[in-house]
């Protein structure tokens, strides 16, 4: 027999009992359908949080600190001067020293193999932000960091290139700063209010190239772009000593992100030894996508438990068939029909019944997945822009559809080799 | 009442007479000084205890006796279903016992045909469908075979149903089905299991008028297990089993080997 007549002869076998090849499918269907929308929950989730992490922070960034001591935990005993150390000491966090990072350490830092490049970062604060209505908010700021995939609701991201000076709003500052709404404010221009060493304020004017949407991972703060930061700093730093100035909690520190984990791993040993700490935006995130990435585990567990007690309805049902196809099967193995294609037969009638079983489920999850989006995202779900809660592709639902054929194929075998090892004779005679 | 000759069988003696024994020129099938044995120990069962025959191409054989007396177990037997516990079976001279796995499979599907009394139809399946069932065994392409099964079901005069479900057909019709599909792969052989056990004598005689045609026109052997004495007697001879060996051979060809 051809491998396609095989294949035909399976399927239609298939629908000689139509109510127990339904209830079978069903079975299947149940299971498909709950690994699908699992599978599509971690997806959206982590595609969510994928968006979020470009809102934190580049993938190629490493922030360095200088390696503290009792990793900076409040000690109870002071700690001897050393002059070589540039420390500033914390009172209100139990005498905690921290210490700072100098132009001596960022040249250090650069000489690390695996440090592309290196720079201070540079902190600094602003008074207040005024726009169109004339009213002062307060706001954090943050430099701009290039290969930061912010989700945007206007405008484009920062150019750090710019001479000009650019910055980017969180959404939650369109209305108070006096415009109707995001795209309004592209372009206008906004004030910075600025205090100096001497303790005299003044203004900055700046553009906004961009307008941040709303995003659970990110603290929202105004993002400013190099030049922009740099006159910030520049202002602020009128009146201090230079000490003061050379002075950096930080270092933004470029490296390879297509690095594999171990060498990233292997690069901050380095710098630890060296007496730094690296920390990447997977440090920073890393644990909460691991929980995520469990709670998904956990439910993908649930819809294979499904999808085991379905494959023994797949077993029953195909014993049944075996059974009273006794007549049939002997009289084929008369025919001349081999044992191997007897199996063929029957496995290929069990993965066809995963393969339906499969595709409606996953056809249904992913109907059933745009209504649960469409509700979530319009109620309890609602603060959350920019998710997508089940998210599916053509490749997951192809796996699924496979993974739920291979176990269709191992809870056929058992009847099919029963069906293979059937002596013509003793089936021709069974009455 | 037919002129019966009985027979009496000479068994052969050792191993080197069965060799001889070997018949080539005209020889269809051969069965020799078989045995068969079923279980072990004391539940051990003799089915067929040493039996000899030698069908003639194009011959009509019927082998009968009651039921219990080895005449399934024979026919099994020479259309290779089942291998003898000793002696061997001959196919147009050649040891079966060499005939292995998927050359023993091509060879049932290409030569034989097989009737039986049951008729073993899937009854959802068209005619059409139940026909060419040992042409897709054998991979026929799918014009071809639809071609040759509905010129199997003219010669049963069954064309005209070929698109109805084999389960709406009567007895007489369904065995009509069983004998095109017995005969679509154009076998040298066919094997009957009871052909007629099922039906009333008006259309058993219609199915044994067709079977005979078929040995009359293309020249198919036919071999016809039965117990109706009245089948067994128009066929050319007629073998005659009782508790697992052959009493006796009648009819106009009778031989012994």
């Amino acid at each position: 027999m051809k491998f396609l007549d095989i294949i035909a002869t399976a399927s239609s076998n298939m629908f000689r009992s139509k109510l127990r090849t339904t209830l079978t499918i069903v079975a299947i269907f149940i299971g498909a359908f709950t690994l699908t929308l699992t599978n599509g929950l971690g997806a959206g989730i982590s595609s969510y949080i994928d968006k979020q992490l470009g809102n934190i922070g580049a993938k190629d960034v490493m922030f360095i600190q200088a390696n503290n001591d009792a990793s900076g935990k409040p000690s109870d005993q002071p700690k001897k001067y050393d002059p070589n150390k540039r420390t500033t000491s914390i009172a209100s966090e139990g005498n905690r020293s921290v210490t700072v990072l100098t132009d001596k350490d960022l040249s250090k830092i650069k000489a690390i193999s695996g440090i592309k490049s290196v720079k201070a970062y540079i902190g600094g604060s602003i008074d207040y932000i005024s726009g169109k209505s004339g009213e002062k908010y307060v706001g954090s700021i943050n430099e701009y960091l290039e290969g930061e995939n912010f989700s945007l609701d206007a405008g484009s991201l920062l150019n750090n290139a710019s001479t000009k000076f650019e910055v980017m709003v969180p959404s939650t500052y369109i209305s108070s700063l006096g415009y109707s709404n995001a795209a309004d404010a592209i372009g206008k221009t906004v004030k910075l209010g600025v205090t100096n060493g001497l303790g005299k304020q003044s203004e900055i004017e700046a553009s906004i190239t961009a307008v941040q949407q709303k995003s659970l991972l990110d603290n929202n703060a105004i993002n400013l772009n190099t030049a922009l930061l740099t006159e910030v700093h520049k202002l602020q730093n009128v009146g201090l000593p230079s000490t003061a100035t050379a002075d950096y909690q930080m270092a933004i520190a470029r490296f390879d992100s297509t690095m594999p984990a171990d060498k990233v791993k292997d690069l901050k040993d380095r710098l630890k030894k060296a007496g730094y700490n690296g920390t990447t935006i997977d440090d920073q995130i890393g644990t909460f996508k691991s929980v995520i990435a469990g709670i998904v585990a956990v439910l993908n567990g649930f819809a294979i438990i499904a999808l085991l007690a379905a494959s023994f309805g797949i077993i029953n049902t195909l014993l049944m068939s075996v059974q009273e196809r006794t007549k049939e099967i002997g009289l084929m193995k008369a025919m001349g029909m081999g044992g191997g294609k007897i199996f063929l037969l029957f496995s290929g009638e069990a993965v066809m019944l995963g393969f339906w079983g499969s595709l409606i489920g996953s056809a249904v999850a992913i109907g059933a997945g745009q209504i649960i989006n469409k509700v979530v995202l319009n109620t309890f779900l609602k603060d959350l822009v920019g998710l997508q809660l089940l998210k599916f592709s053509p490749t997951s639902v192809a796996v699924i559809v496979g993974i739920v054929m291979g176990i269709a194929f191992l809870a056929g075998t058992l009847p099919a080799i029963r069906a293979a090892r059937q002596n013509p004779i003793d089936s021709l005679r069974y009455e | 009442m037919l002129h019966l000759r009985i027979v009496n069988i000479k068994r052969p003696k050792n191993a080197h007479s069965i060799q001889r024994g070997l018949m080539t020129a005209g020889s269809a099938l051969q069965a020799i000084e078989v045995i068969k044995t079923y279980g072990k120990g004391e539940n051990k069962f003799t089915a067929l205890g040493g039996v000899s025959v030698n069908i003639m191409s194009g011959e009509k054989v019927a082998i009968i006796g009651k039921s219990g007396s080895g005449k399934s177990t024979l026919m099994h037997l020479l259309a290779l279903l089942d291998k003898p516990t000793s002696g061997r079976i001959a196919i147009e001279g050649q040891d079966s016992a060499k005939l292995r796995g998927s050359k023993l499979n091509t060879l049932r599907n290409q030569k034989f045909g097989f009737v039986f009394q049951q008729f073993f139809l899937n009854g959802n399946a068209s005619v059409l469908e139940n026909v060419i069932l040992p042409l897709k065994i054998a991979g026929m392409g799918r014009s071809e075979r639809k071609r040759k099964a509905l010129e199997a079901l003219r010669k049963v005069e069954l064309e005209d149903k070929a698109k109805s479900k084999a389960k709406d057909l009567s007895g007489g019709q369904k065995q009509r089905v069983v004998i095109a599909r017995a005969l679509v792969n154009d076998p040298g052989i066919i094997f009957a299991d009871e052909p007629t056990g099922n039906l009333d004598s008006t259309t058993g005689a219609r199915i044994e008028k067709l079977l005979f045609d078929l040995n009359a026109t293309h020249g198919i052997t036919l071999i016809i297990v039965t117990h109706d004495p009245e089948l067994a007697i128009r066929c050319d001879r007629q073998i005659h089993l009782k508790d697992g060996r052959i009493v006796g051979t009648t009819g106009r060809k009778a031989r012994m080997i």
